[in-house]
């Protein structure tokens, strides 16, 4: 089966600094797909390369198993139609309505738009009383649960979710996976999640990768994780300190 | 003794020098082809849907309405101020009649494009790079692209149109306020008489005189434009990032600003 998405040795400058070192990943087709990593490893960097807002420098990506690694114009715009992105702050537009965010790729007429909109929030468990409001009159989950309507609204056949539960409540945080699981269940979409939260991978996933000096260093099965025997996912999933992994500070 | 062995340390420190000089030339040239490549980007989508129009209007009302209070105000100070000026310097050669002639065309030629552009340079290319260098930061940009909406026609074009547009007609009240305020100081504080004022003004104005001024207008509200966009569009590197964009926005707007005008003169009264 060809895999929904591929990444075959993508590599990722910037400057002097290697961000990507050679990232090999496939995704299958309705599979939730989670990347670990700590912060700064280039996890948000690999979403921006398979979505094209940025390009990588060498390697292949392919979606469908056609490569998508340097589309420009028209076939770029198409290519990028076919996802619903969740951004790590939400990125919803300040200067717009509730409604006209969720509803911002839509087409029609604005009462059309606007009862998709309110749709779609209902997916997410907001009512049709946010509607109305300024992004910035919620608070940081409602934002969340926002984005995720809006990302979710032109029916996307791809899903990417940048740490989706950062910066919420742990009791919010878990609303947001399970509505993830939820939507990417019964929307039979394939998924792509970054976090370092390891209660959301076990909410989302069903495949796990860890990203670990540019390059996949680990993945395997949701279930596998805990008898991975990779002491660098050992020492993320139990977030020790002591381990392989060194954190880059300074000794005094 | 002294001479010698201080010749290679100003050697040194010329070649130093040169190489610094260098660098901030290539860096020039840099930024001048991505700057070029931005502005080619965003002239290439004029012609070609999906337009903005709720976008267009919503810039034409920020950059042209909202200016109009402090372009005028500056129209009238300086238009008196010129007034006085002239009265004060054409006295001395018997010549303080000239001081409408003088005062109208140093407005509408200069003064009034150059000054408003300045104005709005300061006002808008300052709003738009702290807009757009947010909407950057916090991947607003980035959403729009997977929103299936271009940035550049949903977020730039829209301002550079619009400021094209509004500017000219921003110059041309800004030059009537200018001509009212020397007309103001002249009658009221150094007794020309009112109607004689204003009939050596209408004779001294060409229609050439407002022509180019508004093409200063536009040239200058395009540079205010694409200044507040490119430098926004490019911001990195969070708030701190976002402040950069704004001042480098406006600083860049001045001196195109300045050095278009300067082109322009030349090219159209120089010869
Ligand atoms: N547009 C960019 N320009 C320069 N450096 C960048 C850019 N985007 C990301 N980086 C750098 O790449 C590294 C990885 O970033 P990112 O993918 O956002 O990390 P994370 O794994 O936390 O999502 C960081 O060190 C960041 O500074
Ligand atoms: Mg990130």
């Amino acid at each position: 089966m060809t895999a929904k998405i591929s990444l075959a040795g993508v590599t990722k400058r910037f400057g002097a600094k290697t961000v990507l070192a050679g990232v090999d990943l496939d995704i299958a087709p309705g599979e939730s797909m989670v990347i670990i990593g700590g912060s700064g490893t280039g996890k948000s960097v690999t979403m921006k390369c398979i979505l094209g807002l940025l390009r990588p420098d060498h390697g292949i990506i392919r979606v469908d198993g056609a490569d998508v690694t340097h589309l420009k114009g028209r076939a770029l715009a198409a290519h990028q139609a076919r996802f619903g992105m969740l951004f790590q702050g939400g990125a919803l537009f300040e200067s717009l309505s509730v409604w006209r965010n969720v509803s911002f790729a839509l087409p029609g007429a604005a009462a059309e738009r606007r009862a998709a909109a309110i749709d779609n929030l209902a997916r997410v468990g907001l009512g049709s009383d946010v509607a109305d409001l300024r992004p910035s009159e919620l608070s940081g989950g409602m934002q969340k649960r926002v984005a995720l309507a809006r990302a979710i609204a032109a029916r996307p056949e791809i899903l990417f979710f940048d740490e989706p539960t950062t910066g919420l409540d742990p009791i919010m945080a878990d609303v947001i996976n399970v509505l993830i699981r939820t939507l990417v269940t019964d929307m039979k979409i394939t998924a792509l999640t970054i976090t370092h939260d390891m209660a959301s991978v076990r909410k989302i996933a069903d495949r796990v990768a860890m990203l670990y000096e540019g390059r996949i260093i680990w993945s395997g099965a949701e279930a596998a994780i805990d008898t991975a025997g990779n002491p660098y996912v050992d020492q993320f999933v139990h977030g020790r300190a002591d381990g392989p992994i060194r954190m880059q500070v300074r000794r005094l | 003794m002294s001479a010698s062995p201080a010749s290679p340390g100003i050697v040194a420190t010329l070649a130093h020098a040169l190489i610094a000089l260098g660098g901030v030339v290539i860096g020039l040239f840099g930024s001048v082809g991505r700057l070029a490549g931005f502005a080619a980007t965003v002239l290439a989508r004029l012609f070609r849907p999906p337009f903005y129009p709720a976008q267009l209007a919503e810039q034409m009302l920020v950059i042209g309405w909202f200016s109009l209070p402090v372009v005028g105000l500056t129209a009238i100070f300086t238009g008196s101020a010129l007034a006085q000026q002239i009265y004060i310097g054409g006295s001395r050669f018997n010549a303080a009649s000239t001081v409408p002639a003088v005062t109208v065309i140093g407005i509408v030629r200069e003064l009034g494009p150059v000054l408003g552009g300045l104005m709005v340079a300061g006002r808008v290319a300052s709003a738009m790079a702290a807009e757009i260098g947010t909407m950057r930061v916090t991947e607003q940009i980035d959403a729009l692209t997977t929103l299936r909406t271009d940035p550049y026609r949903y977020l730039v074009l829209p301002r550079v149109i619009a400021a094209v547009l509004v500017m000219p007609l921003l110059v041309l009240v800004s030059n009537a306020l200018g001509v009212m305020g020397g007309w103001l100081l002249a009658t009221f504080r150094l007794d020309f008489n009112s109607a004689a004022y204003l009939n050596t003004t209408a004779q001294y104005l060409k229609v050439d005189d407002v022509v180019s001024s508004m093409v200063k207008a536009g040239v200058f509200g395009f540079f205010i434009a694409l200044m507040g966009c490119y430098h926004g569009y490019h911001s990195s590197g969070g708030a701190a990032g976002v402040g950069r964009a704004t001042t480098n926005a406006v600083v860049s707007a001045f001196i195109l600003i300045l050095l278009s005008n300067l082109i322009i003169t030349v090219i159209v009264f120089g010869s």
